[in-house]
């Protein structure tokens, strides 16, 4: 049968500068590159690239371009190319269209329509290279402010303690490569932030970072043991994640190799399924029954976060996590990554994180409860501006998944799910993950921090301020530019000139 | 009595099998180890020092040169006096008008780091440390370094003869 | 014509000049002397707004609240009297005498009651009382309804309006006041409606505040106070600084000193150089109050029935100078303020950023009058230290 799916890149060689040196057919896992065993030249079979990009970065000579596929259907409104190859893959395949990564449609990035502030003239800013500049946060429950000696029971609120209000989001082993763990753990270390272990477990090689690790429990409870909730500085309980809310996960069975297996806890190859909901949590008394053994099991030394995908009632669900026990909100919206999602889930469930944000927190201020929960938000956090936004919106720090993967070297390519990824990141394959070397990776990840550190500052200091708590839900630091009335009004901001 | 010399490192871990060091290494010693383009494809190939192995499944992978030993199996078996070990610098260097092309050292090297059959020149060939650069071609063409240069200290021994 | 807004309907950033002068004695003096303390500082203010606190002005009716309040007009004041009379009884009334004065124009209808809270529907309890009146005072300057109470307080009350502040106390006749303690600020809006409720100080309760500076944190400040209740209906820094001293030291009973090192906190890097004890008390502290930390250029003086503190921003972004001799301590903006109306000067110094300087007057000195009514007694303030 005739496989209508089409190529979407086309790989293009410049021969006068290709000297043949089989680079590009060692490194494309896709086997786009093969050399012709009849004159031993270099060729291609575009319809496998997926546009990684990895063989245009690798060739010595610059002589690779991949660029999206020209040809295309005719143009219509409705009927895009896009849309006719999902079909045709679909009519192809019979399968649901499965995808890597987050949200792709180019729906309005909400974070670009809000600007913020800078001092002029009234009140000065402050230099952030001849001041200090606090970025410090504290994570974790706070007392409620009705008597003094409540701030006199330290050990009753366990804190989280960042020196930027970054952290990486919950990636698992096995989704990722070990060496990815590696890299961000290390990172977080040395930047006095947290990683997630997401919910395949903590490897041995890795415990060495759990001062700095949030473990995270999810329906499928893989790799979760005491002595794993011992080992993290934080407990995170994931019901949901932006890029698939309301199902589960999926592991496929190959990219359950021994190390991965072991981690787990579970046979090696078998799918490793992480249900929609907890089975134990279908309600939020069984949430808040479930915190509470979480924090029995662990004498109330850690915190715990509470995760979930940003859907359309979120105000209220975050209000009743709050309520049962959750020290740590955590809200991750519809452009939120994952390693495999279905597309049509990623592209057509959830809400954008910044009104979930601007809803949760205005919400958990009008019940008076806000200053005694965190607040942490994730799903398409792609720089610092992004990350000042969102703390002026309300927040208290910020998870960043995807863009600390694109500072180890990923490309969106979007096919994480194949386990076949060029860039040693979202593969456990031995072949792949040697790529990412770990000391360039923990380097990588750290300048990414430390160059948002900088940012911060900067952007803190032309708003004269000088701590990253007078920015957190100071609204009146941004303003709305093209949003309608409606949406400033939810967002809780001004139109720019106002 | 010491001296510091320099080494190539390898990280096997993280080599990715791309090749690109080898490639480095033969372009450095072509006739024009400026341009990739010209270096390959002007005249014959030139002839790199070294060599990228893969295991049999195709899962992991080294980069193969010469270790520079102390007390160099090729040095001691090579029949025509063109393998020597410069004192001052530890690297042990083959001399192509000497060499006759017998393949003693290829089969002596332990490391199997002296390249020569195949080549088609009748002559052994190994690495040089690229002395004259700041760094080897290959430590400084290795995208994901594997390849680390050391200065390490070595003790000259007294016994041994120049 | 479009209306302008005023104070509550938009949020006016402001420069200033400000001025405190205390007696630690708690002996009273004429009004005239912070008059001409402030008027030092002229060039500080533009004329849009200028304001005087005072207190142990009223000693033979100490035992009642003073009510300073602003009336658009007779309506508005009417309905006003209807609310007060209904919580409290009012034991005298009339307005607030005031001298012609060339240079203010269009003064509100300015009037002063003398009021009980006895006969009130509230609670005996005085916590609850106080409650009750923060709520009344709020409750009728948030309506906006044409009535903006200026200052509601036992022996003291706020002197303010459109004009510089010289002329201001010139207008209020402030030099047939005596007072052991007042506090002046003028006022450089850098737009202005020129409302006379706008002007400075701030008063709640007893507790009044003059600032100079902008807040950048502002919003985060409010945000974080209004989930206590507070309504901060003239978005200005200075009403947000009352109001959070006034929860942090009213309502959670913390002494000033808490509450300065949760406004201006010292810097992290600072605290590990500290003890680490004190370090760890202060880091929870502020992780608990972060959302009050007062980011920006400031200086404020927070005035109460027993004294001041004055406080500047943690880095010292704006100018603020003190001076004490044996009777007086003395708060500008500018020093050449403070050796005007000071003599006989022991000591003046610029305080350093998030340092603060206190005047308290002593509560023990044999010549001073009595403070509050039941001083020593059941009092307020008294049964207020038993909450907590
Ligand atoms: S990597 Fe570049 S030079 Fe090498 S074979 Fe491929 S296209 Fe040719
Ligand atoms: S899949 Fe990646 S490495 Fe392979 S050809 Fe395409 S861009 Fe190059
Ligand atoms: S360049 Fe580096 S990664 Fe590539 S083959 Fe050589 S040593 Fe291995
Ligand atoms: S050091 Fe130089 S000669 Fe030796 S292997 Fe590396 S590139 Fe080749």
């Amino acid at each position: 049968m005739l496989k209508l799916q089409k190529a979407k890149f086309e790989i293009g060689r410049d021969f006068d500068r290709c000297v043949g040196c089989g680079v590009c057919v060692n490194q494309c896992a896709n086997e786009v590159h093969f050399r012709d065993p009849y004159d031993e030249s270099v060729c291609a079979d575009d319809i496998k690239c997926v546009g990684c990009q990895r063989c245009v970065h690798l060739c010595p000579t610059g002589a690779l371009r991949v660029v999206s596929f020209a040809s295309r259907t005719r143009e219509h409104g409705l009927w895009t190319s896009t849309v006719i190859n999902e079909i045709h893959l679909q009519s192809d395949s019979g399968g649901i269209l499965l995808s890597g990564m987050g949200h792709s449609r180019p729906d309005t990035v909400y974070w670009d329509r809000i600007l913020l502030n800078a001092s002029q003239v009234t009140n000065p800013s402050i230099d952030p290279l001849r001041e200090p500049m606090e970025l410090k946060t504290f994570l974790g429950r706070k007392p409620p402010l009705n008597r003094k000696n409540s701030l006199d029971a330290p050990e009753k609120y366990p804190q989280l303690e960042l020196e930027i209000p970054v952290m990486f989001a919950a990636m698992s082993f096995g989704s990722v490569s070990l060496n990815v763990h590696k890299s961000l753990a290390r990172a977080a270390m040395s930047q006095k932030t947290y990683w997630n272990t997401g919910e395949g477990g903590l490897h041995p090689e890795v415990r060495a970072y759990r001062d700095r690790a949030i473990v995270q429990v999810a329906s499928g409870r893989f790799g979760v043991s005491p002595e794993y909730l011992e080992e993290g500085a934080c407990i995170e309980i994931k019901i949901g994640q932006g890029a698939k809310p309301g199902i589960g996960g999926h592991l496929p069975g190959e990219k359950v190799t021994g190390e991965v297996a072991r981690t787990r806890k579970i046979p090696p190859g078998s799918d490793a399924i992480s249900p929609a909901p907890h089975h134990d949590i279908y309600s939020i008394e069984d949430l808040s029954q479930l915190i509470y053994s979480l924090k029995e099991a662990t004498a109330y030394r850690k915190p715990v976060a509470v995760k979930i995908a940003a859907v359309h009632n979120v105000a209220a669900i975050c209000s009743g996590m709050a309520r049962a026990g959750a020290d740590i909100l955590v809200i991750d919206g519809y452009r939120g990554g994952s390693g495999a999602t279905p597309l049509r889930i990623r592209n057509d469930v959830g809400i954008p994180v910044e009104f979930a944000l601007a809803a949760v927190d205005r919400r958990l201020r009008e019940e008076g409860i806000r200053n005694e929960v965190s607040l942490v938000v994730s799903g398409g956090i792609r720089n610092s501006a992004d990350v000042a936004k969102a703390i002026a919106l309300g927040a208290d720090a910020v998870y960043i998944g995807t863009a600390a993967l694109v500072a180890l070297g990923c490309h969106m390519c979007q096919n994480c799910y194949t386990g076949k990824c060029n860039w040693g990141i979202a593969t456990v394959n031995p072949r792949l993950a040697r790529r990412l070397n770990p000391d360039i990776g923990t380097l990588r990840a750290e300048n990414l921090l430390r160059a948002w550190k900088h940012e911060l500052a900067e952007f803190l200091g032309g708003m004269g301020m000088n701590a990253i708590e007078s920015l957190r839900g100071n609204r009146l630091m941004l303003r709305g530019l093209g949003l309608t009335e409606r949406e400033l009004e939810i967002l809780g901001i001004k139109a720019v000139g106002e | 009595m010491t001296a510091v010399v320099r080494r190539v490192e390898a990280q096997d871990e993280y080599c990715m099998g791309c090749g690109l060091c080898r490639l480095a290494c033969q372009v450095a010693h072509s006739a024009y180890p400026l341009s990739i383009v010209k270096a390959m494809k002007t005249g014959s190939r030139p002839v790199p020092r070294m060599s990228v192995e893969s295991s049999a499944d195709g899962m992991s992978f080294r980069s193969v040169r010469c270790l520079q030993c102390e007390d160099p199996e090729c040095v001691k078996i090579c029949i025509s006096g063109a393998a020597t070990r410069d004192e001052e610098t530890g690297v042990v260097l083959i001399d192509e008008q000497k060499c006759v092309g017998c393949w003693s050292c290829v089969i002596a090297c332990p490391e199997g780091a002296i390249i020569g059959p195949g080549t088609g020149r009748g002559k052994a060939y190994k690495c040089d440390l690229c002395l004259e650069r700041e760094f080897p071609a290959c430590v400084a063409a290795c995208p994901n370094r594997a390849l680390i240069l050391r200065e390490v200290e070595v003790v000259e021994s007294t016994t041994r003869e120049g | 014509m479009k209306k302008m807004l005023r104070e509550g309907d938009v949020r006016i950033p402001a420069g200033c000049a400000i001025a405190a002068l205390v007696n630690l004695r708690g002996l009273p003096f004429a009004g005239t002397r912070i008059a001409d303390c402030i008027a030092v500082m002229r060039e500080r203010s533009n004329g849009l707004g200028g304001g005087f606190a005072a207190y142990g002005i009223y000693p033979e009716m100490k035992d009642y609240y003073a009510v300073h309040v602003f009336f658009d007009g007779i309506p508005e004041k009417r309905e006003f009297e209807y609310q007060l009379r209904r919580h409290f009884r009012v034991v005298s009334t009339g307005p607030i005498p005031t001298r012609r004065n060339d240079e203010i124009h269009n003064p509100p209808i300015i009037w002063r009651y003398f009021v009980s809270p006895e006969n009130s529907l509230l609670a005996e309890e005085p916590v609850r009382r106080q409650e009750f009146m923060v709520s009344f005072i709020t409750g009728v300057n948030a309506a906006s309804n044409g009535a903006y109470i200026v200052s509601f307080g036992k022996n003291m009350g706020v002197f303010k309006g459109v004009g510089f502040p010289e002329d201001i106390a010139d207008f209020f006749r402030l030099d047939e006041y005596r007072g052991y303690l007042w506090t002046a600020h003028g006022r450089f809006p850098t737009n202005t409606p020129g409302w006379w409720g706008g002007a400075h100080p701030f008063a709640l309760l007893e507790t009044t505040v003059i600032h100079n500076g902008e807040i950048s944190s502002y919003d985060a400040n409010r945000r974080f106070i209004e989930m206590y209740g507070y309504r901060c209906s003239l978005q200005t820094d200075t009403e947000v600084i009352a109001y959070i001293f006034d929860f942090l030291c009213r309502r959670l009973g913390m002494s000033q000193e808490e509450a300065a090192l949760i406004v201006a906190p010292p810097l992290w890097d600072e605290l590990a150089m500290m003890e680490e004890e004190t370090a760890n008390r202060i880091t929870r502290i502020r992780a608990v109050f972060s959302s009050l930390l007062l980011n920006g250029p400031f200086s404020i003086v927070l005035a109460t029935p027993d004294g001041i503190m004055a406080l500047n921003d943690r880095l010292k972004l704006r100018p603020m100078v003190a001076a004490e001799n044996e009777d007086f301590v003395a708060v500008a903006s500018e020093e050449a303020a403070i050796r005007k109306i000071l003599t006989g000067i022991n000591r003046i110094w610029s305080p350093r950023g998030g340092e603060p300087v206190w005047g308290k007057v002593d509560l023990t000195h044999p010549e001073r009058e009595p403070l509050y009514a039941g001083e020593g007694g059941s009092d307020d303030a008294e049964a207020a230290k038993s909450k907590i």
